[in-house]
């Protein structure tokens, strides 16, 4: 198993409801979590706004320290470990942010980007950051540009290619084509389909839209207000949704329809 | 296309070159003042008292903008003005930054405890009326050019200490900060690689604005005696004495006016100037 998270809890101060003297209350936001990653798995995670599935993404990695339960990384308990033990270990599980003009230095040059994570791993940069870039079928003129020189799209891939360069065991794709363009969508999606299958990855693939979620992942889980309302293999979620939450996400996909007039 | 990129993110910064070219003229004209000035800044002819600049009746050869009411080179002494001025932007607009925007980024970036404290400090600060403030000070520590540094330092450090705690924070909010500790970046190194960039453009205007300031509050310091002792020319002390008669001798008061506005006006022209050539991100 690359991941097991048991009974994961956390909560987060709410800052806006802060008392003058005291400590601001906690917002309980996920509740109970308990799910497995098998390793190769690309497993979709989804859900409505405030559902949690953002916040449950960084517990994943530990940018949060989950309040209680246990998250299990390729066997090690990382539930609470500290930074300094964390960082010989954050090779191993990478992360591609929703949106790259935030997730991308915008004083860094491309190539600067990609190679800061691999010098702080100790690996050498100079073949890497090409290799990097070509994978996510970038021109390697694109490492002396800065990010706002790119597209939307090419953003994206910058962000692929930086998590890809350190070989990771494990990456957390968080949103990342919900601030694309329909057309960059698939492509940036095939993308991902065959770096997964080339790599051998083991993903995790956040989203609000079903369809998305559909074309890549093998399983999915449905969060609702921090608790897992659904977990089935992708076909069987499709053709028969149990919870009420999974069918009203179904329904919310726009379909096709060839019979449409305009009047 | 690269190359018309290029081009287009690089005006020729009409701006840049003129500050920074007064500037650097003023840096010449201090540094090499006993070569240049063409009388002894100190030196009083009472039968030369108050002739006008060049271009009108009555002058003498050789005293290009005037004299004063007791026979001083105008010209000269602002050359030699130009020396303390600069030493004073340098030094003490320099030294306030570094207080300054230290404190603001470790406070913006670590937040918490530090933030607190730093903050709190910065508003008790920020309640004492500054010149007042200055005045005490100098009165305690002396005049001199070293009470001079250390009244506009302990006066305006509080300026980017807010400032750049404000733009740390904004700035520590966005996710490429995650991604570098997703990377396994150490928070302090991610505040010196990843934030620190991203807040220098700010901080270069801001010290570029300080050095203007810190011309001006010698000036005003000049103006009220508090400055370096009388006889070393200073530009505020020369608008000082030329207020008394500039009804008599109107250049004694206007020439190091107009001098003091230029270098003023350059420092903070040279920041915008510096930002548009160098920083990456157009705005």
């Amino acid at each position: 198993m690359m991941y097991q998270v048991t009974d994961l809890h956390l909560s987060l101060p709410d800052m806006t409801r802060k008392p003058l003297v005291g400590a601001a209350p906690r917002i309980h936001i996920l509740k109970g979590l308990t799910f497995d990653v098998p390793k190769g798995a690309v497993l979709g995670i989804v859900g409505g706004s405030g559902s949690g599935k953002s916040t449950l993404g960084r517990a994943m990695l530990r940018l949060l320290e989950p309040t209680s339960g246990q998250i299990v990384f390729d066997g090690t308990d990382v539930s609470h470990l500290i930074e300094d033990q964390l960082r010989p270990m954050r090779r191993r599980f990478q992360m591609i942010f929703q949106d790259p003009m935030s997730s991308l230095n915008p004083r860094r040059r491309v190539g600067g980007i990609i190679a800061g994570p691999l010098r702080l791993h100790g690996m050498e940069t100079a073949g890497k950051v090409d290799d990097a870039l070509e994978m996510v079928g970038l021109p390697r003129s694109f490492a002396s540009r800065y990010p706002h020189e790119l597209s939307g799209g090419q953003r994206q891939r910058v962000g692929i290619a930086r998590a890809i360069a350190l070989r990771p065991d494990f990456i957390l794709a968080d949103e990342i084509v919900s601030g694309l363009d329909v057309s960059s969508q698939a492509q940036v999606l095939n993308l991902l389909e065959d770096l997964v299958r080339e790599l051998g990855l083991t993903l995790a693939f956040i989203s609000h839209d079903l369809s998305v979620i559909r074309r890549l992942c093998s399983r999915i889980i449905v969060l609702d207000q921090g608790k897992i309302v659904e977990e089935a293999p992708t076909e069987a979620l499709f053709e028969a949704p149990k919870a009420s939450y999974t069918r009203a996400l179904l329904q919310a996909i726009p379909l096709p329809d060839p019979y449409q007039v305009w009047d | 296309m690269r190359d018309a990129r290029a081009e287009v993110r690089r005006p020729i910064g009409l701006r840049l070159w003129l500050s920074g070219g007064w500037l650097s003229l003023l840096a010449l004209a201090a540094i090499f003042a006993p070569l240049i000035a063409p009388h002894d800044p100190l030196a009083q002819d009472l039968f030369l008292g108050r002739l006008p600049p060049f271009w009108e009746d009555g002058t003498e050869p050789g005293y290009v903008l005037g004299t004063d009411s007791l026979g001083r080179d105008v010209l000269s002494r602002i050359l030699y003005g130009a020396r303390l001025a600069l030493i004073v932007a340098l030094v003490a607009g320099t030294l306030t930054c570094l207080i300054g925007a230290t404190l603001g980024l470790v406070a913006g970036y670590y937040r918490g405890w530090c933030d607190r404290i730093i903050s709190r400090f910065v508003d008790i600060w920020m309640a004492f009326p500054p010149v007042l403030f200055a005045i005490l000070l100098i009165a305690v520590l002396g005049p001199g050019l070293i009470s001079i540094i250390i009244a506009i330092v302990v006066i305006d450090w509080t300026r980017f200490a807010r400032v750049i705690r404000a733009e740390a924070m904004s700035q520590g909010a966005m996710d490429y900060v995650a991604s570098a500790q997703v990377a396994g970046r150490t928070q302090f190194g991610t505040m010196l690689t990843e934030i620190l960039p991203n807040v220098l453009p700010t901080i270069v205007a801001l010290l570029t604005l300080e050095m203007g300031i810190a011309v001006i509050v010698e000036a005003i310091l000049s103006f009220v005696n508090l400055s370096i002792s009388t006889d070393s020319p200073t530009w505020g002390g020369m608008i000082a004495e030329g207020r008394t008669s500039v009804h008599q001798a109107w250049w004694v008061l206007v020439f190091p006016l107009i001098t003091l506005f230029l270098t003023v006006l350059s420092f903070s022209q040279l920041g915008e100037g510096l930002k548009d050539r160098f920083d990456p991100v157009l705005r």
